[in-house]
């Protein structure tokens, strides 16, 4: 009896929301409907060194990074941004804080924890935030 | 005397008519072998290709692109001009040799031998000025207006300094070994 009830009162609201749609911060869509197949998004091409944010934000990269390969046995961004190669390449170095291991002590390379550039520094596209919102960089790292 | 001329007269026709037939054949068959083992299909026969550099090449730019000009593996690999390409033809037939013996038919022999092969070939691009890169790749082609920021600042001071492509384009269309650091100075590959 109990589950008798259950499935008729899932097939009445089923019936009841059939027509709705879904509202979110991304703004109302039709459940019916097909939705929009997103653009492919192009990654932005060479550029100058964007501003940070906020003070702990890994740099974002202005470059596109495009076949570019880190694994155990070459690290492609450090060809550039190592500070043996970044004079010659006119490139940001590499933060010190990359030279320590989590337990605080001095190391002579990079971190393997630091290793993969990616897990925390990533290239831009051309893409309009999905939500909008009024954040603000702080006044000591930006002028925005 | 005419009557010597005479006699061989059809002889010789027939003796050149024969050997011009057989240096058609002859010639068109050579050249037909060559370009037979000159063709990406050839190359990854053998599985030591297929199964290591071919997947690497797969994921890059020279294998699939904006506007689909590919280059395939005689392209960089192989001089277009007759006499160099005679003569990596005859050096590659070592090639041969290694896969009867099986020097690298496991991926572990593969890795093994990795750094050794590369530097073998970033040498051989370094002393022929990348002449497989620059089939296609001419500097006097390059619109600086058109590249990237990088690589205008690159490109506009190293190629005046006689550098050539493979000093700094290394690992482009497969990954680069363990050790390649070393391998590009073994090669004499001025990276900066």
């Amino acid at each position: 009896m109990k589950t008798l009830f259950i499935t008729l009162l899932m097939a009445f609201s089923s019936m009841l929301f059939a027509e709705e749609s879904i509202d979110s911060l991304r703004g109302s869509h039709d459940l019916e409907s097909m939705s929009q197949d997103a653009t492919v998004k192009k990654m932005a091409k060479d550029g100058d060194p964007i501003e940070r944010n906020y003070v702990q934000q890994p740099p974002l990269i202005p470059h596109s990074i495009k076949g570019y390969r880190v694994n155990l046995n070459a690290n492609k961004c450090m060809s550039c941004h190592s500070w043996k190669n970044y004079k010659a390449a006119g490139a940001t170095k590499i933060s010190q804080t990359h030279f320590e291991d989590r337990d605080g002590n001095a190391l002579a390379e990079v971190s393997s924890r630091r290793y993969f550039c990616q897990q925390c520094h990533v290239p831009q596209a051309n893409a309009k935030p999905l939500v909008g919102n009024n954040f603000k960089p702080l006044s000591a790292i930006s002028d925005k | 005397m005419n009557f010597i001329l005479k006699r061989i007269k059809p002889l010789l026709t027939v003796t050149i008519m024969a050997s011009f037939l057989a240096g058609v054949v002859v010639w068109g068959g050579f050249n037909w072998g060559l370009e037979a083992t000159n063709d990406e299909n050839f190359c990854i026969s053998c599985h030591e290709m297929k199964d290591n550099v071919f997947q690497e090449y797969k994921e890059t730019v020279h294998y699939s692109n904006r506007t689909g000009v590919r280059a395939t593996c005689p392209d960089c690999h192989v001089p277009k001009a007759w006499g160099p390409k005679m003569i990596r033809k005859i050096q590659a037939s070592r090639e041969v040799y290694h896969k009867i013996l099986g020097t690298i038919d496991t991926p572990e022999k593969f890795e093994a031998e990795r750094l050794h092969i590369a530097t073998r070939e970033w040498k051989r691009l370094k002393a022929s000025d990348s002449l497989e890169c620059r089939n296609c790749h001419d500097y006097e082609s390059m619109d600086f207006v058109e590249q990237g920021q990088r690589a205008v600042a690159q490109h506009s001071v190293n190629i005046e300094q006689g550098k050539t492509c493979i000093d700094c384009h290394m690992g482009i269309a497969h990954q680069l070994p363990k050790g390649w650091e070393e391998g590009a100075k073994e090669a004499g590959l001025d990276r900066h």
